[in-house]
């Protein structure tokens, strides 16, 4: 059973994203939208805690990222970007889905 | 497959509910059943037709009035929360004693057991909020 994971809050503003980093689960995936898209900078302070998860797939929303001028090259290896096509098919793949609100 | 979204927060505060919209158009988009929208606390927002956005801005209301027009979606505001917040449609009115109404095409007012009734009738419920 996997879970997708989504958090939409800026891990500078609000604890969620550490709280899902602690809680996620080898075989889940994170989809870091609005302002979460800022845990998926290389380089950050917290990067660390976002790559230091083993077997959790990373996912980052392409036109949020884009909003906020986060290029390709910014990003954290390993972070696939998506569009809200490829959120529906993560929420599909997944048993369920966890917002982290 | 089958969907059920559930919106927490209101139009122009957050991003949330152009999150939510996006999501449940690419959803349809996709072929997908949308089984039921539920907006919940300040979400209930979405639902009053006395909006007026600039013109040059998105109109979120209206947006959700007509993908539910196109798609017979079944878009619901949680009455408590609607109550609260001064979102009245003709039963309400009555059963208040108030003198308007003003729910949005599409939105209809009920109880929070329809979220938990699209929570068990769905695959998946996806959550959008502050």
């Amino acid at each position: 059973m996997s879970t997708l994971h989504t958090v939409n809050k800026s891990p500078y503003e609000k604890s969620s994203v550490g709280s899902c980093l602690a809680h996620v689960n080898s075989g889940s995936a994170i989809l870091f939208y609005e302002d979460a898209v800022y845990a998926t900078i290389k380089g950050a302070s917290i990067e660390q805690l976002v790559t230091g998860t083993e077997g959790v797939k990373l996912y980052a929303l392409g036109a949020d990222l884009k909003a906020r001028g986060i290029t390709d090259d910014k990003l954290i290896d390993g972070v696939e970007i998506v569009d809200y096509a490829g959120f529906v098919d993560l929420a599909a793949e997944h048993d369920r889905v966890q917002a982290w609100v | 497959m089958k969907f059920s979204i559930q919106v927490n927060e209101g139009p122009y505060q957050h991003q949330a509910t152009d999150s939510a919209y996006q999501f449940t158009k690419a959803a349809l988009e996709k072929g997908h059943e949308i089984y039921r929208v539920f907006f919940y606390h300040d979400g209930v927002n979405n639902g009053t037709k006395l909006t007026t956005p600039p013109q040059d801005d998105r109109n979120i209301v209206n947006r959700w009035s007509e993908l539910a027009k196109e798609h017979d979606l079944d878009m619901v505001v949680c009455v408590a929360a609607a109550q609260r917040r001064g979102i009245v449609d003709e039963g309400e009115m009555q059963r208040n004693g108030k003198d308007a109404e003003n729910i949005a095409d599409g939105f209809r007012i009920s109880g929070l057991g329809q979220l938990i009734e699209a929570g068990v009738q769905s695959d998946r419920l996806v959550v959008f909020g502050d």
